[in-house]
C-alpha cells in the first residue's frame, strides 16, 4: 500500500488553519530590551525610593560579606564548597526582597544568599555545603525550596507550586532562579512552556554570569540573549543589568505583580558577572583573562549603589559604616555557628526515606545500630 | 477470579476498576489530581482516565504538555503545595525522559528534607508486554524503580487488586510507582465497585493458589501465566503455591519466606530482564533465609537479557507456560 492508497491520503497531512486563524498572542510586548535595563547612573535614579534603597544598600554590604565569610570557611575546610556569588549579590538580594510573605523562592545550588535574604538562618542555609544533612531547613517555614544542584530541575516545581496555589485560589508567585548553563537544559524549556500554557504565576530569573564553570555564554547558545528565548515560549522576556540594584528591582517587581494578577509567567535576564571562579575547586584563570575581570570590577553592584547614593545624599558616611557594623556581627555569629561541629546521627540514615520504615531498612538500621553500639564498647 | 454471581456483582476490567479507584479518591480528596498527555477528552490512549475530566473539571484532570519531566516535575512543585497528583505515564518507555525528576527529587525530597516535605505522588506506568505493541510500547521497567531508594513499587494482578492498591497508592504519604500491566488491562472479574474488598494496603504479597511441591514467586502479568501454569503442572503431579508479590517495594519477604520454606522449592518469575532484575533481589533473599529448606537452587523464569523484542518475535522471549514447567522440572524432582 503506497501513501497515496492510504484512507484519508490526498488531504493534506497538515491541519490548514482556518480562515480566521491568527497567532493566540501578540508577539510584540515579548520581546526583549535590546539592551539590558539600567537605573543606576541614568535620569531614572531621581525617582528612587531612598529608605527601600538603603535597605538594598546594607543587604548588599552583608550580601558581599557573607560571601567572604563562607569562603573562608572553605579554605577552613568548615564547608565542603561554596559557590561563591561574589559580584552577583544584586540579584540575589534583589530576588529575595520582591517577594511577600506567602511567595515562595526555588533557588539553585548557588543562591544560598538569595535564601539568607529571604530571611532564613545563615548556618542552616549551610547544612547542604557543609555536608551534614541535604537541607537544612523546612521549606515551607520561609517558602523556601531546598537549594537545588541538578540543573533546572527546580523550574519544573516552581511551576507546579505556583499552578497548585492558584488552583486554591491563593495569591501565591513562584520565583525560580537559574544561571546562563541551566538554560540549555531539557528541564528549563519543560518549565517555561507549562508556566506559558497554564499561565502559572512564575517569574523565572536567569543569572548570565558569564560561564557554566568554564565554558562562556557564547557556546552555551546561539541565541541572541537569554530573554529572547522567552518569546517562544509565548511569555515577556527582559533583559536587565544585572549588577543594578535598582533596575533588578523595577523589573521583579513588574514581573511578580504581573504573575500575581493573573498575568502570567515572565522570563528575565539578569546580565551579570562570577567576579570568583565556579567553587573553591575550580582554577578561573584557565578560561578567562585578568582583564575582563578587571573590567567588570568597575561595574560592582555595591559600589554602583554606594555610588549613586552617596551623590544623591541618600547614604552617607555613617549609612555606610553602620551596614558594615550589621555585616561584620553577622559574619561573626556564621563563623561561631560554623565553627561548632555539628550534631550528628547516624541513625538518621534511615529516618526520612519513607513515612513508615520497610522491613529491609529495619534490618539495616539494627546492623548500624549494633555496629555503633560495639564501637562504643570498644 | 471467582465466576459465582452475586447480587450486585458484574464483571469488571481491571481497566474500569482503575478508573474507579480514581473517580472515587478524587470524590473524598479534593487534592487528588489526575494529570498527564491525554488524560482528559480522550481518557487517556488506554481509556484508565475515561470520564473523570467531565465529573471533576480540567482543574482536576489536566491534559498536560508532551513532556514527562514536566509532567512529574510540576507534579512535585503541586505536591509541594499540598496537592496528591495522580500522574500518568502514556507508556512504560515513555517515562525514562522524566527519570531525573523521579531519582533527583521525587524519591528524594522526603529524606533531603529530613522528613518535612513528602511527596505524595502516584506515578501510574502501563507497562509490560503481550499486546503486540511497536518499540518502545513494551518495557518491563520495574528494575530501574525498585533500585531506586525513595519509591515504593506496587503493581496488581487482579480487577480487585487494581482498585485496592491504587487507592493505597493515591493515599501514601510517600511516592508510589504504580505498574499497570497493559495485557491485563481488559481482564474481567466479578467485582463490585458498590462495595470493593478491603484495600490490600502497599507491600503485602498474597498466596494466590496454595500447593505443597514448590513455590512460584511472581506479579503483575506474569499472575495469570504462573496460575495456568500450576493448573497445567497438576498432569504432572505436581502441586504448585503461587505467590502474587503485589508489591516490589516494600517487599513481603515474609509471606515469600513462608511459602518457601513449606514447599522447599522455588522459581521466580517475570517479563523484566533477569540480570539484576527483581528476580535476582529475590531469589538471593530466599536463598540467604531458606538455605537450610531448600531441597534444590532457587531458579529464575524471566524475559531474556534483550530489548524488548518486535511483536512478531515477543511470544518467544516471554515466560510462558512450557518454560515455567521446565524450569520446575528443573528443581531435581525426588519423588
Amino acid at each position: 500500500m503506497t501513501v497515496q492508497e492510504l484512507p484519508g491520503a490526498g488531504a493534506s497531512h497538515r491541519a490548514t488553519p482556518p480562515p480566521a486563524w491568527r497567532p493566540r498572542t501578540e508577539a510584540a510586548p515579548l520581546l526583549p530590551d535590546p539592551e539590558p535595563y539600567r537605573v543606576l547612573g541614568t535620569e531614572a535614579a531621581a525617582g528612587l525610593d531612598p529608605e527601600l534603597m538603603r535597605r538594598y544598600y546594607a543587604e548588599l554590604v552583608r550580601g558581599r560579606r557573607y560571601n567572604a565569610q563562607a569562603t573562608a570557611l572553605t579554605r577552613q575546610g568548615r564547608l565542603a564548597v561554596y559557590p561563591s556569588t561574589v559580584g552577583q549579590e544584586a540579584a540575589e538580594i534583589a530576588a529575595a526582597l520582591v517577594l511577600e510573605e506567602q511567595d515562595w523562592l526555588f533557588p539553585s545550588y548557588r543562591d544560598t544568599l538569595a535564601a539568607v535574604a529571604r530571611g532564613l538562618d545563615p548556618v542552616q542555609a549551610l547544612t547542604l555545603l557543609r555536608g551534614d544533612w541535604h537541607t537544612g531547613y523546612d521549606p515551607r517555614e520561609h517558602r523556601i525550596a531546598p537549594l537545588c544542584t541538578p540543573l533546572a530541575t527546580q523550574l519544573p516545581h516552581a511551576v507546579g507550586l505556583a499552578h497548585a496555589a492558584r488552583l486554591r485560589g491563593d495569591e501565591v508567585v513562584a520565583l525560580a532562579m537559574i544561571g546562563d548553563g541551566g538554560t540549555s537544559e531539557g528541564d528549563f524549556h519543560e518549565a517555561l512552556n507549562f508556566a506559558a500554557v497554564w499561565q502559572a504565576p512564575v517569574v523565572f530569573l536567569v543569572q548570565n554570569n558569564g560561564f557554566a564553570i568554564s565554558v562562556p555564554l557564547a557556546k552555551q547558545t546561539a541565541a541572541p540573549t537569554l530573554a529572547h528565548k522567552a518569546v517562544g515560549y509565548g511569555m515577556p522576556g527582559r533583559l536587565v543589568d544585572g549588577n543594578d540594584v535598582a533596575a533588578l528591582h523595577e523589573v521583579l517587581t513588574e514581573a511578580v505583580q504581573r504573575a500575581r494578577a493573573g498575568g502570567g509567567p515572565t522570563l528575565i535576564e539578569a546580565v551579570t558577572y562570577r567576579m570568583e571562579a565556579h567553587t573553591n575547586a575550580d582554577d578561573a584563570t584557565r578560561y578567562r583573562s585578568d582583564a575582563e575581570v578587571e573590567a567588570w570590577k568597575a561595574h560592582d553592584p555595591v559600589q554602583l549603589l554606594e555610588n549613586e547614593l552617596t551623590a544623591r545624599g541618600i547614604l552617607d558616611e555613617q549609612g555606610i559604616q553602620e551596614a558594615r557594623d550589621a555585616a561584620e556581627a553577622m559574619a561573626a555569629t556564621l563563623r561561631e555557628g560554623m565553627n561548632a561541629d555539628p550534631v550528628l546521627d547516624p541513625m538518621d540514615l534511615f529516618a526520612h526515606v519513607y513515612a513508615e520504615q520497610t522491613g529491609r531498612l529495619r534490618e539495616q538500621a539494627d546492623q548500624l545500630r549494633a555496629e555503633l553500639e560495639a564501637e562504643d564498647d570498644a | 477470579m471467582s465466576t459465582v454471581t452475586r447480587p450486585g456483582v458484574k464483571p469488571a476490567t481491571m481497566a474500569q476498576a482503575l478508573t474507579r479507584a480514581m473517580r472515587d479518591a478524587m470524590a473524598e480528596d479534593p487534592t487528588v489530581h489526575v494529570m498527564g498527555e491525554d488524560v482528559g477528552a480522550l481518557g487517556g490512549v488506554f481509556r484508565i482516565t475515561d470520564g473523570l475530566v467531565k465529573e471533576f473539571g480540567e482543574d482536576r484532570v489536566t491534559d498536560t504538555p508532551l513532556a514527562e519531566a514536566g509532567i512529574l516535575g510540576a507534579a512535585v512543585g503541586m505536591a509541594m503545595y499540598g496537592l496528591r497528583p495522580v500522574v500518568e505515564m502514556q507508556f512504560d518507555a515513555f517515562a525514562y525522559p522524566a527519570f531525573e525528576q523521579l531519582i533527583s527529587h521525587v524519591a528524594k525530597m522526603r529524606n533531603r528534607t529530613r522528613g518535612a516535605m513528602p511527596l505524595p505522588i502516584t506515578i501510574r506506568v502501563p507497562y509490560g508486554g503481550g499486546i503486540g505493541g511497536v518499540e518502545h510500547h513494551c518495557d518491563s521497567s520495574e528494575a530501574y524503580y525498585t533500585a531506586t531508594p525513595g519509591l515504593h513499587v506496587v503493581t496488581p494482578a487482579t480487577v480487585e487488586d487494581a482498585y485496592g492498591l491504587l487507592r493505597a497508592s493515591i493515599a501514601s504519604d510517600d511516592p508510589v510507582v504504580f505498574l499497570e500491566p497493559k495485557r491485563l488491562y481488559w481482564s474481567k472479574a466479578q467485582w463490585s465497585p458498590e462495595a470493593p474488598a478491603a484495600v490490600p494496603g502497599i507491600g503485602k504479597a498474597l498466596v494466590r493458589r496454595t500447593g505443597t511441591s514448590a513455590t512460584l514467586i511472581t506479579y503483575g502479568p506474569s499472575v495469570p501465566v504462573c496460575l495456568e501454569a500450576a493448573e497445567a503442572a497438576r498432569e504432572e503431579g505436581w502441586d504448585l503455591e503461587v505467590v502474587d508479590l503485589r508489591s516490589l517495594v516494600p517487599f513481603d519477604e515474609e509471606t515469600v519466606v513462608a511459602s518457601v520454606r513449606r514447599t522447599g522449592r522455588a522459581v521466580v518469575v517475570h517479563e523484566a530482564a533477569g540480570f539484576g532484575g527483581p528476580g535476582a533481589e529475590i531469589a538471593a533473599r530466599v536463598a540467604e533465609r531458606c538455605f537450610h529448606h531448600l531441597e534444590a537452587p532457587v531458579l529464575r523464569v524471566t524475559g531474556f537479557d534483550i530489548p524488548y523484542p518486535p511483536p512478531m518475535l515477543e511470544k518467544h522471549h516471554l515466560p510462558g507456560v512450557d518454560r515455567i514447567l521446565d524450569a520446575v522440572a528443573r528443581l531435581q524432582w525426588e519423588n
